[in-house]
């Protein structure tokens, strides 16, 4: 029975356990709701809950190791000169399961009976061609040993999806009917359910933590396969950045990209600092409620621009804008992709983050603080400097390790602004590139994952995620430690 | 209520130290202090008093121009210090606010030490010469506020971590430290439990020989205690001002003896 039919008849159990739920509990209660421990909605959401969750959960374990279990099976029917003729063992699977996929074929287009299809034999029948007819491509023609595993899988899978049927289908009844049983004007119904809800939350909140443990972990195995063909130290104290594909001669130092990396990230804070800062003050402190209503939005745009439109704007205009007034007449370069125009860019990019963040951090800095230091005869500006500025300090600090951690993680811009050149130098006009732009160039094209020159994208992931992990959590010791208690 | 100590207490002087005119406020379309004439005498203890919402505290605010930070606000009429007119264009509202120093409701010390908390105002007006006279200053004001002895060895603690009376002993110690004339007090009381009230109504007293006090106050009975002169407030309108014990033993217009006898309020 397909899959989704399963899921209809479970659902459907799942409805009508709802309806009897409902008006079983109403009957043992004879008619009067208020004799019942929960309102009757409940005790009908608990007998679909019994119903539905144990098969689908069931369904779910099922639908993940079958074909785990079949593989196995089926795997031990192969010889070993099978595989070495083959070159490996997984080839040899992938065309087992070509053939039972292409028999399966032929029986749904009618090119043959089951009874055929269970009877093929490659001594009789080409089966290559067979197939070939309904339109299942093989490789190389169907030697018995592959023949015989593929019935064998299909008869495995057929057993295994007709019991999976059985299995979830009873499942769910005996679910119902146990609910069934247990609705009485008496039982907790209410409990259950909210345990039910509890359960969900608990789900979703397990998933976004179990997600990022995911991630950290599949980086660390890749950076772990790094490691063991390419040495740490060379690694992480290397001074050149030159991946060739062709030998073994690349040389991968993380120095370069991490210089490159906190240079222009240091130029964008430069930039988004002092700029969004002061642009939070006069929004929070001095400007009128229409001008800010105007304002604020308007600052928040710049938000929503996309980074790869801020790479352009910086490959377009402000990179040949420093190079024909700065650069060239400095006789600094002659570049138009430099780690300066990276960084004012990129800057720009920021401002809303450390202007919107530090703009709601000075409004919840409490009025009162304000009048006391205004009655004491202070002007607006020494109120700001220093009441309403050390009040909000561990916030703005807060916000600008955010847009820290923005920069640090940057691509497009860096990309379109800074160029893809890896070298150490000091001059600001210099091509240069980041951590993030070379992940993306070892991982495009034709990679291959076992040479070090590809895995080292994962070393660089770890990396970049281990330093903003780190700017996160001194960013909340920061504010921990420093923050005012309010009320 | 001890209303006849406070009949035979003297106002030391009759010097003017305010005098306001016919002033009406306006936030917005809302009429909040009709046509109210009020004198401050200099060294003496002046009390508020009326129902909530019945303007006393907007009238405080026009003293030291603290209305001037609330966009809707708008005054009229003349508040005379020392005979100039605080509402002229030539007046910086900044140095107003300097001589006429003001102490919150809710205590509000700044999230800096104690000892920076007091500095503040000396050191934003440039009062001190240098560093030991800003430390004398800092002293002089705590010892005025009753709070040296308490905070003389933690002077470099913040001056949120002290306790609800202290702070807003400490926001008087602020307060004085800039050398007002005048100090303005919005129910300095009404945060803080009934010893922390009691040394600050002592401290008012004491204040009294150096500065003119202006307290807006709800408890009746702490106007009787503190004040020299009352005045009743009533929906925006001055109703009866005068001696305290006056107002309390012998009210002359209705409203007033209801309000005191808690009829309205």
């Amino acid at each position: 029975m397909p899959l989704l039919w399963i899921l209809v008849i479970v659902l459907c159990l799942g409805v009508a356990g709802y309806v009897l739920g409902r008006q079983r509990a109403m009957a043992s209660a004879g008619g009067d709701r208020r004799i019942l421990h929960s309102l009757p909605s409940y005790y009908g959401a608990n007998v679909s809950i019994f119903t539905i969750v144990p098969a689908l959960l069931v369904l779910t374990i099922w639908l993940f190791v079958q074909p785990v279990v079949i593989e196995r099976q089926v795997t031990s029917m192969i010889t070993d000169t099978a595989i070495e003729d083959a070159g490996s063992r997984g080839l040899v699977m992938t065309d087992v399961r070509r053939v039972a996929e292409g028999l399966d074929v032929a029986i749904e287009q009618g090119a043959l009976t089951s009874e055929e299809a269970r009877n093929i034999r490659t001594e009789f029948t080409n089966v290559r061609s067979r197939l070939g007819e309904v339109g299942v491509a093989l490789g190389s023609e169907v030697t018995p040993e592959v023949l015989d595993a593929a019935q064998r899988y299909r008869e495995l899978n057929r057993i295994g999806n007709q019991m999976m049927t059985v299995v979830v289908l009873i499942l769910a009844a005996l679910g119902l009917g146990y609910a069934y049983a247990r609705t009485h004007q008496e039982f907790r119904a209410r409990n259950t359910v909210e345990y039910a809800i509890l359960t969900i939350l608990v789900l979703a909140s397990t998933i976004a933590i179990l997600t990022t443990v995911g991630i950290v972990l599949s980086m660390l195995f890749e950076t772990f396969n790094f490691f063991q063909l390419y040495p740490a130290q060379d690694f992480f104290f290397g001074t050149e950045w030159a991946p060739t594909f062709e030998s073994d001669a690349s040389e991968l130092g993380l120095l370069p990209l991490l210089w490159g990396t906190m240079y222009v990230s240091v130029i964008a804070l430069l930039v988004a600092v002092p700029i969004g800062l002061f642009a939070a003050i006069y929004m929070a402190e001095y400007a009128s409620a229409r001008v800010r209503s105007i304002a604020k939005p308007l600052i928040e745009i710049l938000a929503g621009i996309p980074t790869i439109v801020y790479g352009l704007f910086a490959l377009i205009t402000v990179g040949p804008l420093l190079r024909d007034y700065f650069a060239e007449p400095l006789g600094l370069g002659t570049s138009s992709s430099s780690v300066m125009t990276a960084g004012i860019v990129m800057g720009i990019m920021l401002i809303p983050f450390v202007s919107s963040l530090s703009d709601d951090i000075i409004n919840a800095v409490p009025q009162s603080l304000r009048d006391g230091s205004f009655g004491l005869g202070a002007t607006h500006s020494e109120t700001v400097k220093q009441v309403i500025l050390p009040a909000a300090l561990p916030g703005i600090v807060g916000a600008v390790l955010l847009a820290a951690s923005r920069a640090i993680g940057e691509t497009m811009i860096v990309v379109l602004g800074a160029g893809a050149a890896a070298r150490l130098d000091l001059n600001p006009f210099e091509a240069m590139t980041t951590v993030t732009v070379k992940i993306v160039g070892q991982l495009t094209g034709d990679t291959d994952f076992s040479s070090p020159e590809a895995l080292v994208a994962f070393a660089l992931g770890l990396t970049l995620f281990v330093i903003t992990l780190g700017l996160n959590v001194m960013a909340l010791y920061i504010v921990r430690r420093y923050r005012e208690q309010y009320e | 209520m001890n209303d006849m100590r406070a009949v035979e207490r003297d106002v030391d002087t009759n010097d003017l130290k305010i005098t306001a005119r016919g002033v009406d406020v306006f936030y917005g379309d809302t009429h909040a202090i009709k046509d109210v004439d009020v004198d401050i005498v200099d060294n003496t203890v002046t009390a508020f008093i009326g129902p909530s919402g019945c303007g006393k505290s907007t009238f405080l605010r026009c003293l030291n121009r603290m209305n001037d930070t609330i966009d809707v606000a708008r005054v009229e009429g003349s508040i005379m210090l020392d005979g100039e007119d605080i509402y002229d264009p030539k007046v910086d509202p900044v140095q107003l606010r300097a001589k006429v120093g003001m102490v919150f409701q809710k205590p509000n010390p700044f999230p800096k030490s104690i000892y920076d908390n007091v500095a503040y105002g000396p050191r934003i007006h440039g009062l001190a010469k240098d560093k030991a006279a800003l430390d004398e200053i800092v002293e002089k004001s705590l010892r005025r506020a009753a709070l040296w002895d308490e905070a003389k060895d933690r002077l470099d603690q913040p001056g949120t971590g002290l306790s609800g009376g202290q702070q807003q002993r400490l926001c008087i110690a602020r307060a004085v430290a800039t050398n007002p004339e005048v100090l303005l007090m919005d129910e300095p009381c009404s945060a803080l439990d009934p010893i922390a009230t009691a040394q600050i109504e002592e401290l008012i007293d004491e204040l009294r020989s150096r500065y003119s006090v202006v307290i807006v106050t709800h408890s009746m009975q702490q106007a009787a205690r503190v004040s020299q002169k009352t005045a009743f407030f009533h929906l925006g309108e001055l109703v009866e001002f005068g001696e305290t014990g006056h107002i309390f033993t012998n009210p002359s217009d209705p409203r007033t003896e209801s309000y005191i006898t808690g009829r309205i309020g």
